[in-house]
């Protein structure tokens, strides 16, 4: 019995490691559409909408790169993935690219061999409460218990925090964001802890937002982004500069709406190259001429999409801060198109 | 008659390991076994070369590394600079805490619900028909979100006992409060207690529990030796003393008197901040995982109870009610050791299915050996084959022992041929 366990085991795996190797592009392009990771439903970042359409600031990102290599922005199937399956669906080849508001750490690129492309929020690990608890300070939470998901980067910042604050705590460990509002909001637990923005979403579903309030420090560092397998460059080198261009594209001003129109070519030579009317950038990628046009196009560039999923006239309304343009003195950049 | 002389001294052949039954089953069963380990050697050497080429070859020195998660509940001390090795550790003694509880209990609903089921009394015999089919027809996932959910939404929150009119109270004299974080009940604790012993720097044993179970055990070996004693009177006179006080006060006095010189008092727990402290805390999770997987398993014992019990010819009953014993005591007497025979070997199984159905606490966050290493540890290093591998080894481990154990009581209890 033991040996046949073990066999079926090694047997998963070997077949798992094997699909590793093939070049993911080739595989979307014969797939015929591109299988994208996703959370399991957080408004604003990933949740299917009335229609049964997953939509969001994350699922965006996945279609803009369905969009760069099909042309069809709905050229992609979803994967909700918890946090603690999110990387072995990668690592096993059942998803092509993983965009789940995932931290960018060393350990995560360097041991778990994953290649992350770049950096499209730019978050920090907080704590909501009820407003009825009345804490108004991380540092007040000693002997609270805490609702955190676990695999997830929180869950050691938190051991991290309340250990060098010398303050005790009782961690509620659980799986997806609907049990912990589940837990949080029958008072199983005093405090919710995950990224600031996923406690913005989580407020933001709420009946009654202005009953919760999100303490102001912010413990930790969360760069999150999407990323790819280690060991497909090229596969890694489309997934970065779709992002790249999405965010170029709110620099130089192009939208979904006049990227048609500006890819016939403009004055900019920097927009030629990006759109395809100047130089053979689509060729170097592996892709159509036309990619970025496209990608732009499947749900607007950087600002467009931040604005319509989780910007301030949306329910999440999160201000722009740190992930404004560099231009606008925050940290969202893009290497030039050159 | 020649002819066969000479076949037999026929030298062999090669052939003969096929066309030869003396030698073809032999030739199979080793063609058959170097294929296997062939195919074993295949997969074995394949996946450490795709992990090797992942460069993730296989290594189980992340063991040692701190695991830097928190765990809210552990019977030895731990930290999150504990390493994963004894988060793993944490995680099994959950996982054992749970199918312990969850065995005993089973076997009690299960002993009970299934004696009743055949009562002759229509409306509880009813009642137990429909327990168990609800219970043994719904997964026993279900079950458990349930039950948690069920927790978390009807008790009151710890914040609820606070204030001048609290909307909740604790109970039995202030001692215990239930809660939808948990049942808080008292401690057991020892004003002067003797400490504790570290084993090998491990973890620690408290002394006083120690001292207790061998008090006891000496208590409970002198009361049996009264009551053999108290048999051998009776076989010879065939009057039986009365030897029931002198039992009790073995067992009871000595015990007492250890635990009034070790300063024995309880804990209360006690609305401090967030939570309760002080006392012992049952977590809803455990809480939720115990009662269902319990219910849910004793569902099953109880049919294989009650079929236990059908198997014991009516005549037993009959010569039991014959010779004056009361419907209990027949039961106690005479069915029920008749019909162990035929209960413990389905028993065995319902044993280790519910231990590995504990695996499914990671639904409602209780921290069993899933949760830790197959759960947080396998996620935040990455080690999915290692942590895999550990865990079937862990479970195969339990299930064999537990396996083993049943085995020889049922050795003990099976009808001994002669």
């Amino acid at each position: 019995m033991k040996q046949r366990i073990l066999l079926g085991t090694v047997a998963a795996l070997t077949m798992s490691a094997g699909t590793v190797l093939a070049g993911t592009l080739d595989d979307v392009m014969a797939k015929g559409h591109l299988q994208c990771g996703t959370n399991t439903g957080l408004v604003g970042f990933a949740a299917p909408d009335e229609n049964g359409v997953w939509e969001g600031f994350d699922v965006a990102y996945c279609r803009a790169l369905a969009a760069a290599i099909f042309g069809d922005p709905m050229a992609v199937k979803f994967t909700p993935l918890t946090g603690k399956t999110r990387f072995t669906a990668l690592a096993s080849g059942e998803i092509d690219v993983l965009s789940r508001n995932t931290t960018w750490t060393f350990s995560r690129d360097v041991d778990l061999k994953q290649t992350f492309v770049g950096i499209n929020y730019y978050d920090g690990q907080g704590f909501m409460a009820k407003k009825s608890l009345g804490v108004s300070s991380a540092h007040e939470l000693g002997g609270a218990s805490v609702c955190i998901q676990t695999g997830t980067t929180t869950e050691l910042n938190l051991a991290d925090f309340f250990r060098s604050n010398g303050m005790e705590y009782d961690p509620i460990p659980i799986e997806t964001n609907a049990e912990a509002r589940e837990q949080f909001f029958a008072d199983a637990c005093d405090v919710y802890t995950t990224d600031r923005s996923g406690l913005a979403a989580t407020r933001a579903s709420h009946e009654d937002p202005d009953s919760l309030v999100v303490l102001p420090e912010i413990v930790s560092k969360e760069p999150l982004g999407p990323l790819v397998r280690h060991g497909d460059d090229q596969w890694a080198d489309i997934a970065r500069w779709v992002l790249n261009a999405l965010v170029s594209a709110e620099e130089l001003g192009i939208t979904a709406a006049n990227a048609m129109e500006m890819a016939e070519g403009t004055n900019n030579p920097e927009i030629n190259r990006l759109l395809g009317s100047e130089g053979n950038f689509g060729e170097m990628i592996g892709l159509p001429g036309d990619w970025a046009v496209h990608a732009i196009m499947a749900r607007g560039n950087y600002e467009e999409i931040f604005e319509a999923y989780i910007g301030v006239n949306t329910p999440i309304g999160l201000v722009r801060g740190v992930n404004a343009l560099w231009t606008d003195g925050g940290l969202i950049y893009s290497p030039p198109f050159r | 008659m020649e002819y066969t002389a000479e076949g037999r001294r026929q030298s062999f052949r090669l052939s003969m390991l096929i066309y030869d039954t003396r030698y073809r089953s032999l030739t199979i069963q080793i063609a058959a076994l170097v294929g296997l380990l062939l195919v074993i050697g295949w997969l074995v050497s394949n996946t450490a070369q795709n992990l090797s080429a992942l460069g993730k070859p296989v290594n189980f020195g992340f063991l040692n590394q701190p695991a830097s998660y928190d765990i809210n509940q552990s019977f030895i001390e731990y930290s999150s600079r504990s390493s994963h090795l004894r988060a793993s550790a944490i995680g099994l003694m959950n996982t054992l805490l749970v199918a312990v509880l969850g065995c005993a209990l089973a076997t009690v609903i299960g002993l009970v619900f299934g004696v009743l089921r055949l009562s002759k009394n229509w409306v509880i015999a009813r009642l137990m028909t429909v327990y168990i089919e609800v219970f043994r027809n719904v997964p026993v996932l279900l079950w458990i979100v349930f039950y948690m959910a069920i927790i978390i939404e009807v008790l009151p929150a710890p914040r609820d006992f606070r204030g001048e009119s609290p909307g909740s109270s604790m109970i039995f004299w202030d001692s215990v409060a239930i809660t939808n974080r948990g049942v808080y009940v008292p401690e057991p604790l020892f004003s002067n207690g003797l400490g504790d012993i570290s084993i090998f720097g491990l973890f620690a044993i408290s002394l006083d529990l120690l001292a207790l179970i061998f008090v006891l055990a000496i208590g409970i070996f002198a009361a049996g030796r009264v009551a053999q004693r108290a048999n051998k009177t009776q076989e010879e006179t065939g009057v039986r003393p009365s030897t029931w006080h002198y039992r009790t006060a073995l067992i009871v006095l000595p015990s007492v008197t250890l635990l009034l010189a070790l300063g024995f008092h309880l804990g209360l727990p006690e609305l401090k901040g967030f939570n309760f402290s002080g006392g012992i805390n049952m977590r809803n999770s455990l809480i939720a995982l115990w009662l269902a997987l319990a219910c849910y398993t004793g569902a099953f014992i109880a049919e294989i109870v009650r079929a236990g019990i059908l198997s014991v010819s009516k005549g037993q009953s009959e010569a039991a009610f014959a010779l004056g014993l009361r419907p209990t005591q027949s039961m106690r007497l005479v069915i029920l050791p008749q019909a162990l025979r035929v209960i413990i070997p389905p028993l065995i199984s319902q044993y280790l299915n519910l231990t590995k159905n504990s695996s499914l606490a990671i639904a409602i966050g209780y921290m069993d050996v899933t949760g830790t290493l197959g759960g947080i540890t396998l996620n935040q290093t990455g080690r999915e084959l290692e942590c895999i591998l550990l865990l079937i080894i862990c479970f195969l481990c339990i299930s064999l022992t537990v396996s083993a154990v049943l085995n020889w009581y049922n050795n003990l209890v099976k009808l001994k041929e002669r």
